[in-house]
């Protein structure tokens, strides 16, 4: 087989949005390059996952499977996928880009002398495939002209799942062979941290605050439109140099940048420093008196007015939607 | 506890960047360029185990002659020494031919450990350490907040998306790729960046590590990002607003 193959990241027999919108990046490549696109699912029991994916217009599902894939490990992963891309030398190989995909497939790529064209946000004819560079201040194109399989992973939310067709893919199994010793890594299943630790990196939403605000004794109404979204609360400089919100809520150059799914931002102008940190976000919402305001320039939806009247009616608004 | 610390200099965050001539890469003619922030956490996880537990932390670079500042900050920060890659054609290197360049000058020196950040602040392809530990044949972990030496080797924290974390072991040695935020980090005293003046920088021009490989992924062009989007106004007072702001976020952007 040639073409497209996508492995697509499933976590407790789903596989995730980002592992969607891969599909649809490889689907997207396949019809641009007249290739056959397939998709993987890599585990010890993957059935449902793999039913879920031939519901969708690919040619093929692979099950990769076997009792060692049973929890991620690194090596478990890259040595079933490189047996996997032996067999079925596949053009290009494409992954959602998350926290899992960063740890194994730069290893996999390298081991076949390859380079995973990590975190990409748009591809190209050619194909030539869009990156950020200096963290979102410029971006890159770039191509691949090695010989072996074209790996790629693309950012979430670059590309919409939405657009898959439906379809009947015929699924077949793959089963790799793995030894236990080769398997370097115990990893503990996973735990959450307390709510106080703050990871706006990987917040799906977040509402933050600048210096619309004006004192902190205001800080409240953020609070509560963010806990009615489920979202983190952030903030620009000023406000954290005031000691108002710790500073590891701070968005922007100087602080964190984030790519959440809806970046609502309240009271903030948009400098230049602040978009820097959030301006990937999926969806951005401006809630800000200054038409003029350069958020605006980045948003998505926009509400000019008094953000002492507009917050309280939203929060409103999301808690009835959600009752 | 031998430890190398992989490190990158990169522009400063706040650094006026434009693109260069041929449309290749940014200016570097009037920027300031400053050690890469993940970098600066996988150092001080290093000095820290350094201190718990005795050894050496070496800072690692590859880079051109300006890179050797940021290496003196290292040592100024506590690193016992310094080896300089030295090479002014690192753009036309992609990830896995500059990954083959730490290997060769880290193997000689038979670490225990190996630290990189979790990515560069300016290409940002967070793939450098978890290529290392391929070319070196080493188990790896990445996105590492807090490491631990166990009687297995190591246990490490690592940070999964969503809030979640997770406990690995694993033996020694190995590669790890640091998160920032895991600890508070250190200054440089000014005893610090005396002493630094005396300590060791080996530099090691890279046509001498015997790498030869032809790129196989090619940055063809930057360019500034197509950054402004269509804003939709919401018209209407507050809650008229309000409402139809929920409306596009369920039903036109979906992230609600």
């Amino acid at each position: 087989m040639s073409g497209v193959c996508v492995v697509l990241e499933q976590k407790d027999g789903a596989v995730g949005r980002v592992g969607w919108e891969a599909l649809a990046a490889g689907a997207w490549l396949g019809a641009k390059l007249g290739l056959d696109v397939s998709a993987a699912v890599i585990g010890a029991g993957v059935s449902a996952p793999a039913s879920a994916a031939a519901a969708k217009a690919v040619a093929r599902i692979v099950r990769i499977e076997h009792p060692l894939l049973a929890q991620y490990t690194p090596d478990g992963f890259t040595i079933a996928l490189e047996q996997f891309i032996a067999q079925e030398k596949p053009d290009y190989i494409v992954f959602p880009h998350t926290y899992q995909v960063r740890d194994f497939a730069p290893a996999l790529a390298a081991r076949l002398g390859e380079v995973l064209i990590s975190d990409v946000v748009a591809i190209a004819d050619g194909p030539v495939f869009t990156r950020q560079l200096l963290q979102g201040r410029l971006q890159g194109g770039y191509r691949h002209t090695g010989t072996g399989p074209c790996f790629v992973s693309v950012q979430a939310g670059a590309f919409r799942s939405d657009t898959l067709a439906a379809g009947s893919a015929a699924v077949t199994a793959f089963s790799p062979t793995i030894d236990a010793a080769q398997i370097r890594t115990r990893p503990d299943p996973p735990f959450r941290a307390s709510e106080q630790t703050v990871d706006l990196g990987s917040a799906q939403m977040i509402v933050s605050v600048g210096r619309g605000i004006k004192e902190a004794d205001n800080l409240p109404l953020v609070h509560n439109l963010a806990k009615a979204l489920g979202a983190e609360l952030a903030a620009s400089r000023p406000i954290c140099d005031n000691g108002w919100l710790p500073l590891e809520r701070q968005v922007g150059s100087s602080g964190q940048t984030v790519s959440p799914r809806l970046y609502l931002a309240v009271g903030i102008s948009g400098a230049i420093q602040h978009l820097v940190g959030m301006k990937g976000s999926q969806c951005i919402v401006a809630i800000n008196k200054d038409p003029d305001a350069p958020i605006f320039e980045v948003a998505d939806y926009g509400i000019v007015g008094d953000l002492f009247e507009v917050v309280p009616a939203l929060t409103q608004a999301i808690q009835a939607s959600k009752a | 506890m031998k430890i190398i610390v992989a490190i990158k200099q990169v522009p400063e965050r706040d650094a006026q960047v434009r693109i260069d001539a041929v449309g290749k890469w940014i200016d570097e003619s009037d920027i300031q360029f400053a050690l890469n922030e993940s970098d600066a956490y996988a150092l001080e996880e290093a000095l820290r185990l350094k201190e718990q537990h005795g050894g050496e932390v070496v800072v690692l670079t590859a880079g051109p002659e300006r890179a050797g500042q940021t290496i003196r900050e290292a040592l100024a920060k506590g690193a016992d020494r310094g080896i300089h890659i030295e090479s002014s054609d690192l753009a036309s290197c992609d990830a896995l031919a500059v990954a083959m360049l730490l290997a060769a000058a880290i193997r000689p020196e038979s670490p225990d450990l190996v630290f990189t950040g979790l990515q560069s602040d300016d290409l940002g392809l967070g793939q450098t350490g978890v290529i290392l530990a391929e070319l070196l044949g080493l188990p790896h972990a990445s996105l590492i907040l807090h490491v631990e030496v166990s009687s297995a080797g190591l246990k490490v924290k690592r940070e999964l998306e969503d809030g979640w974390f997770q406990s690995i072991e694993l033996p020694m040695p190995a590669v790890l790729t640091i998160q920032s935020g895991g600890n508070k980090l250190r200054y440089a005293t000014l005893m610090g960046i005396k002493k630094a003046k005396t300590k060791e920088v080996r530099k090691s021009p890279a046509a001498e590590l015997g790498v030869s490989a032809a790129p196989v992924v090619v940055l063809e062009s930057i360019s500034l990002p197509q950054k402004q989007r269509s804003t939709q106004i919401l018209p209407g007072g507050p809650k008229e607003a309000a409402a139809a702001l929920v409306e596009k976020l369920k039903f036109e952007a979906r992230v609600l």
